[in-house]
């Protein structure tokens, strides 16, 4: 039998290292669109400038992020996009899906949303890239993407490393904050 | 309402994340203690900038808002 009196109760003890640890976000990128890649840029830039640590693991079509043979040409597709905005600003009409499956129509959205992002001041995907580096974000290939879409290991970015869902799970495990995007 | 800052940074007319990571490397350009005012005009800096000083632990000062301006003023602390 012990004495409660003896030691006061805590839960866990204080961990003397815990005031310079920094926040830690996990992000899974498993998609390879241009409008679906934007919001990872996003959170990844902006929770390394809150001094925070970010991996991106990039699986599925998201390895396109990291792969050098795809990344510098992502694409938007219109195609069965509910949401896709009309194509001139200020008008009310969209797009019917018929065109959208037109051949070209995927170029012609993706120029299109570059030139929106370009309007804005929002930097191209190269220099969202570029500004997560600068920012310590650390890029993670998954093994089996590049497996299953044959992509080999001289096409990813040479910054971003090879691994599997254990170590990016070893990584995730002691995050703050994962999301799945 | 002025106080006297070290370094000035605009992000007139830019939308997040790029006035906060701007923000963040100018902060790393001047000495701790001194002061960094930032303009911006995106109407969702107030709660992002507030956010990101609280992240950081670098001193939210003052800020105001008007004429489609808002106007930042944060002390480098490490």
């Amino acid at each position: 039998m012990t004495s409660l009196g003896e030691k006061p109760f805590t839960l866990e003890e204080p961990d003397p290292d815990a005031g310079d640890k920094p926040k830690r976000m996990a992000l899974v990128a498993s998609k390879g669109g241009l409008d679906e890649v934007y919001p990872i840029l996003i959170m990844a830039t902006t929770a390394a400038a809150l001094e925070w640590e970010v991996g991106i693991f990039c699986t599925f079509y998201g390895l396109d992020m990291v792969n050098t043979k795809r990344m510098h040409s992502l694409k938007v597709s219109p195609l069965g996009n509910a949401a896709a905005p009309p194509p001139l600003k200020g008008k009310e009409f969209g797009v019917p899906n018929f065109i959208s499956m037109l051949p070209g129509m995927t170029t012609v959205a993706t120029k299109m949303m570059q030139g929106w992002m370009k309007d804005s001041n929002i930097p191209d995907f190269d220099e969202m890239m570029e500004l997560c580096l600068e920012g310590g974000v650390e890029f993670y290939a998954c093994a089996t993407t590049m497996g299953v879409m044959n992509v080999k290991q001289e096409d990813i970015m040479p910054q971003a490393s090879c691994l599997g869902a254990a170590a990016f799970l070893d990584f995730a495990a002691d995050a703050d904050l994962a999301l799945f995007i | 309402m002025t106080i006297a800052s070290d370094e000035l940074l605009d992000c007139t007319g830019l939308l997040c994340p790029i006035p906060v990571v701007k923000t963040s490397k100018a902060i790393k350009t001047i000495d701790i203690g001194q002061v960094l005012e930032m303009v911006a005009t995106d109407p969702g800096a107030p709660p992002d900038m507030e956010a990101w000083a609280r992240q950081t632990g670098h001193e939210l000062i003052e800020q105001t808002a008007g004429d489609g301006e808002y106007r930042f003023w944060f002390r480098r602390t490490k």
